[in-house]
Order: C-alpha cells, then sequence, then structure tokens
C-alpha cells in the first residue's frame, strides 16, 4: 500500500508492506538507517522517534498508522551542518561506545530536554529508562545529559 | 493484509461488522510485536488512532468515561490522576516513557493479559468495561469481561470503547514486583484500597492466577486481610517466578498496602 509520511519536516512517499512497521519503512524504505533496528518489541529503545512531538518506538506503530503525522528520526535533529546540543554532548563526554543505542538516546533526551530544562538524576533515570545500552555505559550517558541541559 | 483506518466510531463500528476478523490496533504496543516475529498474520488491522470519539476522558455526574485510546501517560496526568491515583500509579510502571505514550487502556483490557498494569486498580475501583457495535451498546463489569488468560469478552463485531469508574474517593495504593523498575513485566502485582465510606477493604491481584482476581473484606478484618489475599490468588511457577514466592510477595504487598492506605 502507498502511504505518505511527513519525516524531519519533508514530505516522504512509501510503497509498504500493510504490516510493515515504521522502523523498518524508515530503514529499507527512505534511507534512513539512523534509527537503529534491535529488539523489535519495545524493550530496548534503539529505534525511538519522535511521533506528533511524542517520543515511541518507531518499531511498534504500525507504518500506516503514521500517514498524515509528524516523525522526527535522529536524522533530523542536527540543525543544518551543526550538531544538536545533546549531540555536542554525547561526543564531549565520549558517552558513545559501540554507538547502537546512542542514536535512541539522542531522540529520547531531546525529548526530555524538551519538557524538562533541568532534569535531575532521578528524571533522567526515568526518562531514559526505556533505552539500554548494552556496553553499560549510563555514567557518561548521563554525564552527557547533564553536560546537555547547562549548555 | 490490509489496513483500516475509520474516522469516526460509526465507520470504525461499521467495518468491524463486516470484517470480524480484522485486529484492532492502537498504540501498537501488543499487536505489533505480534507482527515484527511472524507471530500473527491477521487478515486485517483496524487502526483505531484516528477514531476521535475513543480519545481522552470526561465526567458526568461523577463517572469518569475513559476513553479506550486513554494513554498510560495521559493516566498520569493531573486531575485524572487524583481521581484514580492507583490507576495513576499503575500506568507509571508500565514499560517506558515510549511505551506509556503509546499503549492504552483499550488494549489492556482487549489483550486481557493477567499480568494487565491497569487492571488491578480499575478492578479496585469497580470499573465497567464500554463495549459498541453496530447492534448496540452494552456495558459488563470488568470482573465479567475478564475471562480467561488473554481472554475478554469482547464479541466479533464489538470495539471496546471506554471504561467507566464511578471513583469511590478511597485511599488507593498500586504495587509491582519486578526485577527493575522500568519495562517490567509484573511478577504479581496489588492494587488495594481501604474504603472507610463503605466500610470496605479491596485488594486485586495481577500475575497471580489466570485473571486479575478481586478480594474484598469488611474494614474491621485488616489484620487478616493480607493472608485471605495469599489465599484468594491462585498462582503458578514460570520464567517470572514460583507460585509460592507470588504468594508471599503478595501478603507483603497487602500489608504494606494497608499500612499506606490507613495511615
Amino acid at each position: 500500500m502507498k502511504i505518505e509520511l511527513s519525516v524531519n519536516g519533508e514530505r516522504k512517499e512509501a510503497d509498504v508492506w500493510p504490516g510493515e512497521s515504521l522502523l523498518f519503512t524508515l530503514r529499507e524504505k527512505l534511507g534512513l538507517p539512523g534509527s537503529k533496528n534491535a529488539c523489535e518489541q519495545g524493550e530496548c529503545g534503539s529505534c525511538s522517534v519522535l511521533l506528533d512531538e511524542k517520543l515511541v518506538c518507531s518499531c511498534l506503530v504500525l507504518t500506516a498508522q503514521a500517514q498524515g503525522h509528524e516523525i522526527v528520526t535522529v536524522e533530523g535533529i542536527a540543525e543544518d551542518d551543526r550538531l544538536h546540543r545533546v549531540q555536542e554532548a554525547f561526543v564531549q563526554t565520549g558517552a558513545v561506545q559501540c554507538g547502537f543505542c546512542t542514536p535512541g538516546l539522542i531522540v529520547a533526551t531531546v525529548d526530555l530536554l524538551a519538557h524538562r530544562p533541568e532534569p535531575s538524576d532521578d528524571e533522567i533515570r526515568e526518562a531514559l529508562s526505556g533505552n539500554l545500552c548494552r556496553c553499560t555505559g549510563y555514567q557518561k550517558i548521563f554525564d552527557a545529559v547533564r553536560l546537555a541541559a547547562r549548555a | 493484509m490490509e489496513v483500516f483506518t475509520p474516522r469516526s466510531l460509526a465507520e470504525a463500528l461499521r467495518l468491524k461488522a463486516e470484517q470480524p476478523s480484522a485486529v484492532p490496533i492502537e498504540g501498537g504496543t501488543d499487536v505489533m510485536v505480534e507482527l515484527n516475529f511472524d507471530r500473527a498474520r491477521p487478515e486485517a488491522l483496524l487502526n483505531l488512532n484516528e477514531v476521535a470519539e475513543l480519545r481522552g476522558w470526561s465526567r458526568d455526574n461523577g463517572l469518569l468515561r475513559l476513553g479506550a485510546s486513554l494513554t498510560y501517560t495521559e493516566a498520569m496526568a493531573a486531575p485524572l490522576s487524583e481521581q484514580l491515583p492507583a490507576l495513576a500509579e499503575a500506568s507509571r510502571t508500565v514499560g517506558s516513557p515510549q511505551i506509556r505514550n503509546r499503549g492504552t487502556l483499550g488494549g489492556n483490557l482487549g489483550t486481557a493479559s493477567p499480568a494487565g498494569d491497569a487492571l488491578p486498580p480499575l478492578l479496585v475501583e469497580a470499573a465497567e468495561v464500554e463495549l459498541s457495535s453496530v447492534r448496540g451498546v452494552r456495558t459488563l463489569a470488568l470482573e465479567d469481561f475478564l475471562v480467561g488468560p488473554k481472554r475478554n469478552a469482547l464479541e466479533a463485531d464489538e470495539l471496546i470503547t471506554a471504561v467507566l469508574v464511578q471513583p469511590s474517593g478511597a485511599r488507593q495504593t498500586f504495587m509491582k514486583v519486578g526485577p527493575r523498575n522500568a519495562m517490567v513485566i509484573a511478577v504479581c502485582s496489588l492494587a488495594v484500597s481501604v474504603d472507610q465510606e463503605r466500610c470496605e477493604l479491596r485488594a486485586a491481584y495481577g500475575s497471580a492466577g489466570p485473571v486479575t482476581g478481586l478480594v474484598t473484606a469488611p474494614l474491621d478484618e485488616v489484620d487478616s486481610f493480607p493472608e485471605r489475599v495469599a489465599e484468594a490468588a491462585s498462582p503458578i511457577d514460570d520464567v517470572r517466578g514460583s507460585a509460592r514466592y507470588r504468594r508471599h510477595a503478595l501478603r507483603v504487598l497487602a500489608e504494606r498496602g494497608l499500612q499506606r492506605c490507613l495511615t
């Protein structure tokens, strides 16, 4: 079936299988592999995107459900050629190890700071609780969120 | 496979009547997992995201009407969280922010898992489920709606449209046992309320029987209530915990819940 989506402010069209997840469409049909495919059951958060400004796992959104809605992926976070302050903070604090969880954590952190510009440690823990880092680099991820909040 | 996206409740009910095998999908937190893992290939999906009548909540003469599309994130927000505090607590324990932004009460009822986190607090508050079809609307007590593990009383042409609750105003709380705070299917869970007005203790357990179960007792039987809750449950041994552990945990949760509600 043909679907029209708005991704990172651009109108996109894709021919999708009716049972297809938004994650699959983004990665395999629209050339946006930033959202990562890991658990496909909402456990790991690597595929986090914003759907109408809400943080969601794109693996749990049926692409057909996203028709007519606004999607922002990690590729849409940077401002022109400049990294977003959250991305910059992840680089500066060394919060990236293997990097697989990073896109999801960037999107989740951007969402957190949009609602809570100065989050407490407990609020950070809660906001990022749906994103797993298999390298267990959480300490530096925390440093990155705190740095981005101050920036 | 086909996807239908109705724009109104009337259209949704008509589609469900025409194609009873269509699987309703709201937040996708259950249905999409089945699709992603090739465990289900329904002939059709009925996407309910665009049905405005199912969204949000309203109050009429004290009776709360929670739309089937109400998300856990919405159930956590005031002023609804003040009306149904145990439901708000339970919603806070669901998955992660990503899951709570998508998962809905209607989906929790449709899946009817014994571990459904919204079910114990709704049972304690004597909630009713509103079921609609082209034939009309009926309401069922939540206890009668939950008929078995992952089985409910929904007819093939019906959709869950709302949950109806008359908030008791009683002190109430929800607790859940699991290996971590986030992303946990309950090993067992318990909602407890102490209703001073009706002189009643109420508790509903999750993940400790084939369906979420309700236990009640007069207010003056506080001391024996934890034991009564543990005895009423019929837990099994599985990967998440043993039956013996679950009974023990329910006893402890009931004690703690009563303490919270009585002080």
